[in-house]
């Protein structure tokens, strides 16, 4: 299993951390057996830019592909709906993550509790403490990171990596729901 | 009130009955009942006093844990892992104890405020006697301490009466601090009942050190036209020395100041501050300058400005000490909380520890006699100023580009840094000869160098930071206006009324340290937002340095656009941190002066007001501190909800209410003692937000109330809808849940608002005369 450190040096993480994603294959196949996941998307995929498009494009065309309920939080919907995008919900991260936590929560789409949680765009500090409240308060819930950097207290985390590295990650993961969804 | 410790002592006395000799005679305390008021039911409450309160408010915004650490390492039997909510070798679970450490923080926090209202108090009766009286606004202000009032039941007139005020806080001090040890308390929402107990204790630390040196200093009392007073790098005059004063505890620079008066040096030398001493350095001395936030420590210092660093105490560099050093400026620290490992010479005559100080023999010193240090630190600015010639620690451009070559890209610095800044990047321009992405990077610092310490090469990158950034740094010339201290009961008199019922949308108290996510202009951005909006903005801290640090288009700062009358559209400073007591005081005071409640000793009723009616929100957008913790949650238990910035997150437990919930949403009618559904007005008691504009936005939501008159939601409402599409883009989706009769619609979006309630399935309830205690229904159901 490889080794990754949090990418903000001194955010050391207790003794259950993050399984470090190297084949972007198995956050699809999670995505595929996961029977309500979410994805949340945080102001910073708006900034963050990845080639000539900016971090939000590749999510929502990931949501899209994948048929993944969205939650953006922020002012995020505002940059969703430039787009042309309705996410599933808006609402602020701490909100979610505290709806998260909640085994009885139906869901953003009132279809059912998520067992899946995905995470991108917030500040890495906040999404390491929400992450962390989800770790030890909701037990029955599987997190992934898509951010480019090592987030210990998801359950899922890809390690540092580059920009490039990143992009072609997340190409990967969407070939995978090109034909059809999940 | 009362008399603490009285001595009497006859060594003769002879009388028709008889001769009297060497009588003595101790009494502990004398009772003297002048305040007419009867006594509520909370006299001095103890730890579990409002614990029903707090269930009440705990029940509805509940705790939602996000742990900053996987285990417990307070004891020998540990480490324990609390990983997924397991319990450690004592038993605890990880939401307890996570709640265990929100109170250990606020502790910590708690007993700085108390500390620092202790040392003051003993110091001011020492100068000016127990029977200085407590005057904060003269006949303007007749509710002189509403905090200690309500929660103690107890009107202080002198000095000499804030003595047991201090005396109880410090006993709940120690009974809160005990609760964490291991071995206590075991349930998180207990924790939590005593994080707002200890929030509450603070207060009457903050509300107490404020007061007393109000009251004996003169500062500004209850002014609304306090003076404006110069803030920034740019409006010290470098010609001069430079006495630079860092920290809260103003005794020490009041020395300086006395001292440069009474021997003609005052106008030769520049005496300045960093962070709150220098709010009460100005509320002294008009001529004391603000150099700005906590955050400007380090370029401050290193821009070798300063002859002479002054340390009082709180919020200070624990390296200050060494950074003054490189510039050659001699330190003294002045308190016996941060002595930096200096010697004591706080029994040596003033002209030898000068001469040490001048020569170098030793770099700083000890001396906890203010007078002394104001002495010393004058003969000192004066003597070394020619000799160390503004030697500084900011390198020149040439150096930087050079220095920069050596960087090896390998991302430390980033890693580092709190605000995750693209230092890598800008260091490769830099050593490409171009400085402008360091000088990007100026505005975003926090000024923590953590990026020093994680280089590897040992570049000083914060201060390539600071040089690149050197042209905005010297043209920092501001204006603020100088803490008001109180609010006056007439300015009570005449909001109360529009502020209940909700034709003045709301006051938001932009408070706090500098921890930005984004610099200090999203704080002014956000008082002019809501000054223009026609709140009441009120701001302390840090918070009113950085509201201060922009200009419009004509080059005036909000405070010379706002009045600073405590009155829609105002943008008003109340001081330092411990004014912060004059905010909740404003809250405490609505109840009382205008809804006539009882103040004293009636803590449950008076929160349950300021909850259900009084439209108060807290922002502290960069809050860093143990303090800052403490302070918010003396607001929790009052009723009024805080919003922190990002890094904010980091305290670890927010208190949010859920709005899908409507169970938790209920109030009862005074009127009637029906159950009434009132929608989540307040949804959130504390709340971390990602962004400025959710922020924003959240503001305006925060600031609805169960009381609010039809007009005044309505009014309300309009700023929520307006914020929010401005910067959402979108009409808010849980509009249905404010509206609680048509009435309350803004009549310019009334055809939207009411197809979305249809679409809702929306149903019309009634506006109560809301309260969460049984015990104020005047009318019980039959």
């Amino acid at each position: 299993m490889a080794v990754a450190e949090p990418w903000q040096t001194a955010e050391i993480p207790g003794p259950k951390k993050a399984l470090v994603i190297t084949k972007p294959e198995v956050v699809a196949a999670m995505i595929k057996r996961a029977k309500h996941p979410i994805l949340i998307v945080g102001h910073r995929a708006a900034e963050t830019e990845l080639g000539d498009k900016k971090l939000i494009d590749y999510m929502i065309d990931f949501a899209s592909k994948a048929n993944i309920p969205v939650v953006a939080t922020a002012h995020m919907i505002s940059e969703f709906s430039k787009r042309d995008h309705k996410p599933a919900g808006f609402m602020p991260a701490v909100d979610i993550g505290n709806r998260l936590v909640d085994s009885e929560w139906m869901g953003i789409d009132g279809k059912g509790p998520h067992d899946l949680a995905l995470f991108v765009g917030l500040p890495y500090y906040m999404e390491w403490a929400i992450l962390s409240g989800l770790k030890h308060f909701a037990l029955n819930l599987k997190t992934i990171t898509l951010d480019n950097v090592y987030h210990p207290h998801a359950s899922w985390s890809f390690a540092n990596i580059s920009v490039k590295d990143w992009m072609e990650n997340l190409k990967l993961i969407m070939e995978k729901f090109e034909e059809g969804g999940r | 009130m009362n008399r603490k410790g009285v001595n009497v002592k006859i060594d003769e006395l002879k009388t028709d009955v008889g001769l009297i000799k060497n009588l003595q005679l101790s009494i502990g305390k004398l009772i003297e009942e002048t305040w007419a008021e009867p006594i509520g039911p909370t006299p001095f409450p103890s730890l579990t006093a409002l614990r029903e309160w707090d269930m009440k408010i705990l029940q509805r915004y509940k705790p939602f844990y996000m742990p900053y650490c996987d285990v417990c390492c307070l004891c020998t039997f540990g480490k324990c892992d609390l990983t997924g909510n397991k319990r450690g070798a004592c038993g605890i679970n990880m939401s307890a104890q996570q709640s265990r450490i929100v109170l250990l923080a606020c502790c910590i926090g708690t007993a700085t405020h108390i500390g620092h209202a202790r040392h003051l108090v003993e110091h001011l009766i020492e100068k000016f006697g127990r029977r200085c009286p407590i005057d904060v606004g003269g006949i303007n202000v007749k509710v002189e301490a509403p905090i200690t009032r309500l929660i103690c039941g107890v009107k202080p007139e002198t000095l000499g009466d804030l003595e047991e005020v201090l005396d109880y806080a410090e006993t709940q001090l120690t009974h809160l601090l005990s609760v964490t040890h291991t071995g206590q308390e075991g349930s998180n929402i207990d924790f939590e009942s005593k994080v707002f107990h200890a929030g509450m204790i603070d207060h009457i630390g903050l509300e107490v050190a404020d007061i007393a040196q109000i009251a004996a200093y003169g500062f500004p009392k209850a002014d609304p036209e306090a003076p404006l007073v110069d803030l920034g790098y740019g409006t010290i005059n470098v010609e001069k020395p430079v006495i630079l004063c860092i920290g809260h505890n103003v005794v020490p620079s009041v020395g300086i100041i006395d001292y440069m008066k009474e021997n003609g040096f005052d106008g030769e030398i520049e005496v300045c501050g960093l962070c709150c001493t220098a709010h009460d350095i100005t509320r002294y001395y008009k001529r004391g300058k603000i150099i700005g936030p906590i955050s400007w420590q380090l370029r401050f210092i290193r821009s070798g400005v300063p002859d002479v660093v002054v340390l009082d105490e709180q919020c200070i560099r624990a390296d200050s000490f060494y950074e003054a050093q490189n510039i050659k400026a001699p330190v003294i620290v002045a308190s016996e909380k941060n002595c930096m490992g200096l010697p004591n010479r706080t029994n040596d005559p003033a002209d030898a520890i000068v001469e040490d100080l001048v020569s170098g023999k030793t770099p700083g010193a000890l001396i906890l006699d203010p007078e002394k240090v104001g002495e010393v630190a004058v003969k000192v600015a004066l003597k070394v100023a020619p000799l160390r010639k503004k030697f500084k620690a900011i390198p020149e451009v040439d150096e930087v580009i050079q220095k920069a070559k050596e960087c090896r890209q390998c991302v430390d610095c980033r890693r580092a840094c709190p605000q995750d800044l693209q230092i890598p990047e800008a260091m490769k321009a830099a050593a490409q000869g171009t400085l402008a992405k360091l000088a990007d990077l100026y505005e975003l610092c926090v000024g923590c160098g953590r990026c020093e310490h994680a280089c590897p090469v040992g570049l000083p990158v914060h201060s390539f930071i600071v040089k690149a950034g050197e042209k905005k740094l010297k043209q920092e010339t501001y204006k603020v206006r100088a803490g008001r201290g109180a609010i006056q009961d007439v300015e009570i008199r005449n909001v109360g009324s529009p502020i209940v019922l909700g034709e003045i949308p709301g006051v938001v108290a932009v408070v706090g340290c500098s921890n930005y996510p984004k610099g200090g202009v999203e704080v002014a951005e956000i008082c002019t937002e809501f000054a223009n909006r026609r709140y009441i903005v009120v701001t302390s801290g840090c918070s009113a340095m950085s509201a201060a640090m922009y200009k419009n288009e004509e080059g005036k700062t909000p405070y010379e656009i706002f009045t600073g009358e405590f009155t829609s559209g105002c943008l008003v400073n109340v001081g330092s941190c411990v004014a912060n007591s004059h905010i909740a005081g404003a809250a405490i005071k609505i109840a009382n002066i205008f809804a006539k409640r009882n103040l004293r000793a009636n803590y449950e009723e008076i929160a349950d007001y300021i909850l259900n009616r009084v439209g108060a929100v807290g922002v502290a957008w960069g809050a860093y501190s143990q303090k800052a913790a403490a302070i918010a949650s003396g607001f929790w238990r009052l009723g009024v909800p805080v919003i922190v910035g990002p890094h904010g997150i980091k305290y670890r437990r927010m208190l949010l209410g859920r709005t899908d919930r409507e169970e938790d949403w209920y109030v009862y009618d005074a009127r009637t003692g029906e159950k009434v559904y009132v929608g989540p007005a307040p949804e959130h008691l504390f709340y971390t937000a990602e962004t400025k504009e959710e922020a924003m936005v959240m503001i305006a939501k925060l600031c609805m109330r169960p009381n609010d008159t039809m007009k005044g939601r309505a009014i309300k409402l309009t700023h929520y809808i307006d914020l929010h599409k401005r910067l959402y883009g979108t009409m808010p989706e849980d509009i249905h849940l404010f509206v609680r009769t048509i009435a309350d619609v803004p009549v310019t979006m009334k055809d939207e608002i009411v197809k979305i309630l249809e679409e809702k399935g929306w149903k019309e309830t009634v506006i109560p005369d809301p309260t969460l205690l049984p015990r104020m229904i005047r009318k019980r159901k039959e």
